[in-house]
This record gives structure tokens, sequence and C-alpha cells, in this order.
């Protein structure tokens, strides 16, 4: 890891509606040009610190009441989410979210909202965009509701794309999708990761796909985070084969033997 | 059978007998509801951007002709009168967009309902303490003239507020098909967050829509005021635009397509342990009866 991280959580805790403490000290780190995943069941807390970090909690009157939050060795806690996207932070939201009425072209072209490096500049990356996913090409002229869902999410992490990240905080692509594109999508991922060089901050619940492409992990139990290691190592841990990549011991498990007692984990949540 | 005769036979008899002044009742009341258009354009602006529906349309209205009427009534001349009140306008916006949209960011759109009906009381209320309560006269020199065209008498007037329509309808859709702003504007009305999570800010975008609305609602007050005078009733039209606006132009596929990717966010935000209860379904209902026709820009 180089010695100064792009991004930086120190040790942040979450509170929703004043209330509801829903991260309760997370630290983790994102190298320049790495992809770090956070894995997680529902409700550990992924899909919170991402927004905590693209500071779109707040609408969802969520506040960062500890902790602190450094891009590039700058505290970003209290900067709006268009400042962050300009700086290169962008967020791809959970469950796809493409501007339904607008065209896929369109979605892109918004994407490229905070840009000011003129139209030239944007139109090289709609085509960069489109050599990334020529499925979107073909789609081009279409409304972004009525594409599949595969499609909808190439074109919402496209968008992103055309604001000409450093960072995309990529919040669960897997969801809903086949298996066959679920794995082109990480394909591309990994494409962008190391050909354009962005960094990625990956929340999954897909275990194996995500610790397949990136190369650091972070499980997150109850907004903690129980355990961080390389993804290889991840991959070895006995729990982390257990809990999430449904594996045991004797390899694949088939429901068949399923036991009515389960491994204990050997970390506390 | 008298009834019957009456009310399905005799119609059609008189239009075949008297086909000019058919044509004359159908070119005004098409006249009638291009007025109407202008203040239905308000609510859609800033319904399609942000999922409000301003009940205040009909007194931003009220406001903005009082005020146009109170800078005339000061010796301004017509031109700068028209420019300090767009000015006044865009500067309510921005008050509008700090002091009530921003601290209700998220909320159901039921809370942002309740808000603008407040905006609608303080506006009659603050608009008549500047300009006073008085009927006042507009006259910003539209020729109100009849004249005769192959035996239908037409009002000058009419047509110059139907010219007035257009145009505004044609500079506000060029506004929101081609241009950036437009396309961020329509991503906002989308979906806004998602459109947050891209850059787009929406402190500006609501600033711009609560303007071009402010603008229209000026609009909209000249050629009112000028027919009918500058008088509180103004606000109360409004009310009567929102057949028109309910029944302007949906496209076929908006009703299914948005209903889809409702029940997807209002799943999400269950989940979100935020404003659960109720929001998903009062959603529905608000979208369901004014948004499937809201599509008209």
């Amino acid at each position: 890891m180089s010695p100064q991280p792009l991004l930086q959580v120190n040790n942040i805790e979450v509170v929703y509606d004043h209330v509801i403490l829903v991260l309760k000290g997370v630290s983790l780190h994102v190298p320049e040009g790495g992809i770090v995943t956070l894995l997680g069941a529902n409700g550990a807390g992924k899909t919170t610190t991402l927004k905590a970090i693209s500071n779109l909690l707040r609408a969802e009157r969520g506040e960062v009441t500890k902790g602190t939050i450094e891009y590039r060795g700058e505290r970003i806690e209290h900067l709006d989410s268009s400042t962050l996207v300009r700086r290169g932070i962008v967020q791809v939201m959970e469950g796809r979210r493409p501007f339904g009425h607008l065209t896929c072209e369109e979605n892109l072209l918004v994407g490229a909202y905070t840009r000011r490096d003129g139209r030239a500049a944007v139109q090289r990356d709609l085509e960069m965009v489109y050599s990334y996913f020529p499925r979107l090409a073909e789609r081009r002229h279409v409304k972004a509701g009525y594409v599949s869902g595969g499609e909808q999410q190439m074109l919402v992490i496209g968008r992103a794309l055309m604001a000409r990240p450093r960072l995309i905080l990529l919040d669960e692509p897997s969801m809903g999708l086949a298996p066959q594109l679920v794995k082109e999508i990480f394909e591309i991922v990994w494409r962008l990761n190391k050909e354009e060089g962005v960094s990625f901050l990956l929340a999954e619940q897909n275990a194996t796909m995500a610790l397949r492409i990136a190369d650091y992990g972070y499980v997150l139990e109850n907004g903690r985070v129980v355990l961080d290691g390389d993804a290889a190592t991840l991959r070895e841990n006995e729990d982390v084969k257990e809990f999430y990549l449904g594996l045991s011991a004797a390899g694949r498990r088939s429901y068949r033997d399923v036991k009515h007692y389960k491994r204990r984990k050997r970390w506390l949540a | 059978m008298e009834v019957l005769n009456s009310l399905l036979v005799g119609p059609l008899r008189d239009i075949v007998s008297a086909p000019v002044f058919f044509a004359e009742v159908v070119v005004g009341g098409l006249m009638a509801g291009v007025m109407y258009s202008m203040v239905a354009l308000g609510f859609v602006l800033i319904f399609k951007a942000s999922e409000v529906f301003n009940f205040a349309q009909g007194a931003m209205v009220l406001f903005a002709a009082l005020t146009l009427v109170g800078f005339m009534e000061r010796g301004v001349p017509v031109g700068l009168a028209l420019l300090a009140a767009a000015a006044v306008m865009v500067a309510l916006a921005v008050a509008i967009e700090r002091v009530m949209l921003r601290p209700l960011v998220n909320q159901p759109p039921l809370t942002l309902l309740m808000a603008t009906i407040g905006l609608t009381f303080f506006l009659e209320g603050f608009g008549q303490l500047l300009w006073g309560s008085n009927v006042k006269e507009l006259d910003v020199g539209i020729p109100d003239r009849t004249f005769d065209v192959g035996g239908m008498l037409l009002n000058q007037f009419d047509l110059v507020a139907a010219a007035v329509a257009a145009v505004m309808v044609a500079l506000l859709a060029v506004l929101a098909q081609k241009t950036t702003l437009g396309r961020a504007l329509r991503a906002v009305a989308d979906d806004h967050e998602a459109a947050m999570a891209v850059g787009v800010p929406l402190k500006t975008i609501w600033v711009t829509v609560w303007s071009a609305a402010g603008i229209v609602a000026l609009v909209a007050g000249i050629m009112w005021g000028a027919k009918s005078g500058v008088q509180f009733s103004l606000s109360l039209i409004a009310l009567k635009a929102l057949p028109v606006l309910i029944l302007g132009g949906p496209h076929l596929d908006s009703g299914r397509h948005r209903r889809r990717s409702h029940h997807r966010r209002g799943g999400k935000n269950r989940r979100s342990l935020l404003g659960a209860a109720g929001r998903g379904g009062h959603r529905e209902l608000v979208r369901l009866r004014a948004g499937d026709g809201l599509s008209a820009i």
C-alpha cells in the first residue's frame, strides 16, 4: 500500500435521525489504483459507509458524528456531493437507478454535468464508455427505463465514469442480475481499474465475485469492521469461507447435509 | 324524449345551422384554455423537477402581477418594471430554496405540499401588504380589439396571449430537451438522489426551476392582469388551471414506467428505516394522479 492512501476513513460513527447508531467506528483505506471490497450481509452498514463518504447521508437524516474521512490527505466530511464529484469521488448507488425517462446517452451526459473541460473531452469519454460497454452504444437512443437490468447496471457505471472520477464507490452491482451478467460486469470493473486507473470501493454481498477482483477486503457486521485482509487471505479464511463463500471445510456443501448448528464465528460481532 | 331531443339532437342541429358561430365558440374556448395553460405551465415546471405540487403557483401569479403593477404605479417605465418584477421573482426563488426547500429535502411529497400551502398564504398576505389590496388596472400596451375573420369575431388580445403561451412552451421545451441544464433538470425529476450522486447540485436546479416558474407566473400575471385586472382572485385561477394540468399531454409510456420505478424506490425507502410510514402509499397516490399527466414538457 502506498504511503498516503487515496481514501482514508478513520473510525467513523454514523447516526440516523439522531438516535439510530448504524456505524460504530469503521476504519478503512483505499490505496490509489486499488479495488477494495466491503463485504457484509443486509444491514451490516455497507451502503451507509459509502454514503458517508459521498455525503449522501444528509438527505436521509444521517450524520457522521465521529471520526474523519480523508481523501488525498484532505478532510472531506463537510463537502457536498456535487463538490465531491468534482474532486473525483462518485457513488454508483445500489439498485441501479438510471434516469428512466432519459435516453441512455442522455443519462451518460448527465454524468458529465460537473465537467468543465469542454464538449470534445466529454465526447471522447462517451466513446470510451461505449467501448467498454458496447451494448450501451446499441441502446444509446432508447429510454433507460426500457433497457434490461444488466444494461441499466452498465449504464449507471458508465454514467459515473463520465465524471472522470479517481474513485468510484460501487454499491452492489451484482444485485438482481444473472450470474453470467455479474461476471461480465465484474470483468469490466476490473478492466476499468487496470486500464483507466480508477480506484474502486466495492460494497458486495456476492463475496465470491468481489474477492476475485479485489486486492483487499473488509468484512462488516453490525456496523463494525470485524475482519480485514488481502483478498487472497480472506478467501482462505475459514470463517469467510463458511459464512460468506458458502464453503465448509469439506468443500461445497449440499443442503441435504445442513446441520442444525452453525460453526461459531471467531470474531466478536 | 323531449329531453333527449334537446340534449342530443338540438345542439347538432344548431351547429349545422350556424357553423360560423360554432367555430367562434370553439376558438373562444381554446383561447380561454390557453390563458389557463400559462398558469398550468408553472405547475408542470416545478412538479417535473422537484416532484412538488406547488399549491402556491396561483399566489405567485398574483404576487408577480402585484409587484409589476406596484413598480409601474411608482412611475417606473414598463420595460424596467418588467425586469424588476422578474428580478423579484428570482430573488423569491432563492429565498424559497433557502428557507423552505432545503430543510425539507427527501421529505414525503405531502409535507412539501403543506409547505407550498403555507407559501400561498405568505405570498398573498405579503404581496398585498407591500403593494396594497385594491383592484388595479394593468396596461402593458397589448391591443384589445375584436376583429372579423370570415364572420367570426376574434379578440386580438386572445391571439397575443396564445402566441405568448406558444412561445413560452417552445422555449421551455427547448430548455428541457436540448440544454445541459434541462437534461440535469429532467434527471433530478426522475431520481433526485441519483442525480445528486453524479454531482448535479440540487440547490442550483431548484433555484433555476423556481425562478423559471416565477417568470412564467409573471407572464401569466401580465396576461391575466391585463384581461381582468390585478386582484386577489388571480390567486384562485390556479385551481381552475388544475384540469389543464392533469389532462396535459401524457406520454403513453410514462405511466407504466413511473409506477415500476417507484415500487422499487418505495422498497428501498422502507429499508432505510427513515420516514418509512406512509411514504410509499402517499407517494404512489400523488404520483398516479398527477404524475401521469405531467409529462407535457
